[in-house]
């Protein structure tokens, strides 16, 4: 019982973690049929700074998240405006600008910290364990979830009760009508690419958290997880993605421990096939 | 002296020479019709002018020329656009849709709501569940919302029953008493009812502009043009195919 | 004069790749050693190699119009199954090496039928989504047979003894050499032949070509098998060059990686590909001997840090060749010509969702 509990609050903060970087690279496909490829970038960018600020920085733990989250947007909006922005009448190269950012990011990363793990500071209130159903659970789980779940509340009100919400809820379904309306839906991409880049360079701070270390591949690790979750959820769905993120940790967890050591992450990734095979209209915008 | 001119227009889709020099004038009062068979290239043009597709040749509206601008800046320019195929938003709800299209501080709900009861009894329901007559009301009530200067609609008609195709014509008729119409219609019993001069379009290039009632009284030009003989009028509206 | 040179310049540059081991050419900057020495024909073969990976991969990307992130798939099971089939299977080096592509285009034949049924950004997922699923198996050692991070080698007794040791170094450089040739004419002649016209046609417009009355499933079907076959028997070369199957080999990277050598040289182009291949190759296998470099050592570290990474090199070039250079290097002599004018560039005001 214990085990199944702890499998379950690890799960579930996986499931967090993904959510943070599916939702926005849901929302982006949704809105502008731009696959990011430098999402996982992002994430390990958000990593880093707030790593940076916590170590050398010498800042405390939520003040470096806050760090990394800023930088982490700030880096998005970057991506947006310097190389998505100028390429709008080249879809598919402003996919494989993303890819090249994937690739350079990482590396930069890398060639300024190394490439080795690097431990990531744990504030005693969260390094803790607490006692659930017989399981003694780490907090940094919680802390993931509740990181989740507030950006889960904040887009759903953003995209219910904001004119740019309803403007991107639009977006999704027809990009051209909205510009149709005299709309000038750019100012939405970049909205989004921020708002994407603030929840997954969120989740690279409180990924560090999590693995109790930053290192410069994390987020392009994570990113395939984070297509399957997207896909899953259905393309535009926050709240699809949301869903997906708990099943997907939940199974790869549970697959993991109960069968062999990565068979768990093998399922998910041919699940994200088998989706995409059974639903090929998975990939077009639902806003739930 | 025409509010909307449309010189040499050429449009070129995936390799596909869709227009080869479109040339329309549209009157600053009352409906300008613009006809041709399908396939003829009447959707193309009006995307055309809306900035939906990659065109060349000149667009003047209001003697300014529009050719460059993208989408949102030409609908600025105050044309309101109701698509081919409506162009609703079906996950949002009727106010979502109408709220979206709002670009006047004072937007004219009055208006549009006393042309359209049934938008504000429905207001909350989603677009995508409203009939195809009401989905059609949502995009004309779209572009009433705001003070515009021109207005297209492309096949407003398309698809409704006999007795919704009279009702959007007079809401039509009435709108253009105020702002001028740029209308795309195949009904051509409602072409002669509302509209005063028309454009006829064949294979991506304009083929006759002239007065619209002139052109359907002469027989052998409008089977000509438009593959139909003028004096049948009633069976050309598509009687309440489904949709 | 120049007319000939344009024509007959492929055979003269292969004539001069063939002689190239018997060649004690010192090509200070661009080689370390003499042209012939071992060291710089391994790296040669292996630029050549790529050279051939890329013009296969672009069968896809740029004759078809097929984005697949999994083409490495095709490539480790070439290289794996090979290397298994002489391991495992106790088989000599030219069966092991037809049962190794044999498994390329078995796979490329049955995972493309299945990809294809989805089309666009879904497509490029789902093949993503395979190589994914290959790259974890490579890297979980099922039953001890892929040997995990660590990977096989190859089993030098399988081995002709003439592709063996370091003295031999210039007959795996013919290999790669005709690896290349046979990679070349084969996407040549495809591409040549109506069935390439198709593709062609599917690349500019799919419904255009259903409208013809053609299946391009089928079309499409034929260009993933066709380039996972010669990115199969790539990875036969590979296993003799680099003398072992490694899990980098069936990483999403090598995918990445020959997608950037595709764009960088010009998608679509007859040489393109080749020319971004070898560049791309080159140039990370150089930049990792400058990164250690004591002249990059020196620098300040604003410029030792990035210079000290290939891939933020790579990936940063990667990106402005997409951004300043569409068409690739191939395109660049005609983009000279005409001056700054992108031909590509459609009318500046049309918005992408007007080409939707
Ligand atoms: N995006 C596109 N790709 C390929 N062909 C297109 C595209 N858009 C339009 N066409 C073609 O261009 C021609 C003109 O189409 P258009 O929709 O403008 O005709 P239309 O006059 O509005 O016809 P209808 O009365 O049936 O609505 C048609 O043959 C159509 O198939
Ligand atoms: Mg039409």
């Amino acid at each position: 019982m214990s085990t199944v509990v702890l499998l379950a609050c690890t799960g579930l903060g996986l499931g967090a973690l993904y959510f943070l970087v599916a939702s926005g690279l849901s929302l982006i496909f949704g809105l502008m049929d731009v696959l990011n490829f430098a999402h996982g970038a992002l994430l390990s960018v958000g990593a880093y700074a707030a790593w940076w600020a916590a170590t050398d920085g010498g800042t405390g733990f939520w003040l470096a998240v806050v760090f990394g989250t800023v930088v982490g947007t700030a880096a998005s909006v970057l991506l947006e405006l310097a190389l998505i922005r100028p390429l709008y009448v080249r879809p598919r190269d402003q996919i494989l600008a993303t890819v090249g950012v994937g690739l350079a990011l990482p590396a930069l990363l890398m060639g300024v910290w190394g490439s080795d793990a690097r431990p990531f500071p744990q504030p005693a209130a969260l390094s803790g364990t607490v006692g659930l159903l017989g399981a003694t659970v780490p907090v940094n789980r919680f802390v993931l979830m509740a990181a989740a779940l507030a950006v889960l509340v904040a887009l759903r009100l953003f995209l219910a009760r904001t004119r740019y919400g309803l403007i991107v809820r639009a977006g999704v379904e027809d990009r051209a009508m909205v510009t149709a309306l005299g709309i000038d839906v750019r100012r939405a991409f970049t909205l989004v690419f921020a708002i994407g880049g603030a929840a997954a360079s969120l989740g690279g701070a409180l990924a560090g958290l999590y693995f109790g270390s930053v290192n410069p591949s994390q987020g392009t690790g994570l990113l395939i997880f984070a297509f399957v979750v997207v896909v899953m959820g259905g393309m535009g769905s926050v709240t699809g993605a949301a869903v997906a993120s708990v099943g997907v940790g939940l199974v790869q967890q549970f697959a993991n421990y109960y069968t062999a050591a990565g068979l768990g992450d093998l399922s998910v990734v041919v699940l994200l096939a088998v989706l995409l095979l059974v639903k090929p209209r998975g990939l077009t915008g639902r806003l739930a | 002296m025409s509010l909307l001119t449309v010189r040499d227009l050429r449009v070129v889709i995936d390799g596909l020479h869709i227009l080869h020099g479109v040339e329309l004038d549209v009157a600053a009062t009352g409906v300008t019709a613009l006809l041709g068979r399908n396939g003829a290239g009447k959707t193309t043009t009006v995307r055309a002018v809306m900035g939906l597709v990659p065109r060349t040749g000149t667009v003047t509206f209001d003697g300014a020329d529009i050719t460059g601008l993208p989408t949102h800046q030409v609908v600025r320019r105050g044309i309101g656009y109701a698509p081919e195929d409506r162009g609703v938003f079906a996950q949002l709800s009727v106010a979502e849709n109408l709220r979206l299209a709002e670009r006047d501080p004072d937007p004219a709900y009055d208006l549009v709501f006393e042309l359209f009861p049934e938008l504000k009894q429905r207001h909350r329901q989603a677009a995508g569940t409203l009939s195809g007559g009401q989905q059609q009301m949502v995009a004309i009530a779209r572009t009433l919302l705001n003070g515009n200067r021109l207005v297209i609609a492309d096949e407003p008609t398309k698809g409704l029953a006999p007795k919704i195709v009279t009702e959007v014509a007079d809401v039509l008729a009435r709108a253009a008493e105020s702002v001028p119409v740029l209308l795309v219609e195949q009904n051509l019993a409602l072409v002669r009812r509302i509209a005063g001069r028309c454009a006829v379009l064949a294979d991506g290039r304009t083929a006759h502009q002239g007065d619209a009632r002139a052109l359907l009284a002469d027989e052998d030009a409008a089977r000509r043009l438009l593959g139909v003989g003028s004096h049948q009028p009633e069976t050309t509206a598509p009687e309440g195919s489904s949709r | 004069m120049t007319a000939h040179l344009k024509r007959w310049w492929p055979l003269a540059l292969l004539l001069v790749l063939i002689a190239a081991p018997y060649s004690a050419l010192p090509l200070p900057g661009l080689l370390d050693g003499p042209l012939g020495s071992p060291g710089s024909l391994q790296l040669i073969a292996l630029c050549l190699l790529y050279g051939g990976l890329a013009t296969g991969y672009d069968l896809l990307l740029g004759r078809t119009g097929l984005l697949s992130f999994g083409h490495a798939l095709y490539f480790a099971t070439g290289l794996y199954a090979t290397d298994l089939a002489m391991l495992e299977l106790d088989l000599d080096l030219l069966p092991a090496a037809l049962f190794g592509t044999a498994c390329s285009v078995a796979l490329a034949l049955a995972l493309g039928a299945v990809s294809l049924r989805v089309t666009g950004i879904g497509f490029s997922m789902v093949t993503l989504a395979f190589a994914q699923a290959g790259a974890i198996l490579v890297q979980r050692n099922p039953g001890g047979y892929t040997g995990g991070e660590e990977g096989r080698s190859a089993p030098a007794p399988h081995l002709p003894d003439a592709l063996v040791g370091i003295q031999n170094t210039a007959n795996l450089y013919w290999i790669a050499l005709a690896y290349l040739v046979l990679t070349l004419a084969v996407v040549h002649w495809t591409t040549a032949s109506p069935t390439g016209r198709v593709w062609a046609g599917i690349r500019e417009n799919e419904r255009r070509v259903e409208v013809l009355g053609l299946r391009p499933y089928g079309f499409k079907l034929l260009a993933f098998t066709v380039s996972g076959a010669l990115a199969g028997a790539g990875g036969v070369v590979y296993l003799l060059l680099t003398g072992g199957a490694t899990p980098q080999a069936a990483s999403s990277d090598a995918t990445l990686a020959l997608l950037v050598m595709v764009v960088l040289g010009g998608s679509g182009t007859r040489w393109g590909p080749l020319l971004g291949g070898v560049l791309y190759t080159w140039a990370a296998h150089r930049l990792g001997d400058l990164a250690n470099s004591a002249a990059v050592a020196d620098l300040p570290a604003a410029l030792r840090v990035p210079l000290s990474q290939p891939l933020f090199l790579l990936g940063t070039l990667f990106v402005a060749v997409v951004y300043l250079l569409p068409g690739g290097l191939a395109k660049l002599p005609a983009r000279l010509r005409t001056g700054r004018t992108p031909t590509a560039a459609a009318p500046a005001a049309a918005l992408p969702e007007g080409a939707a």
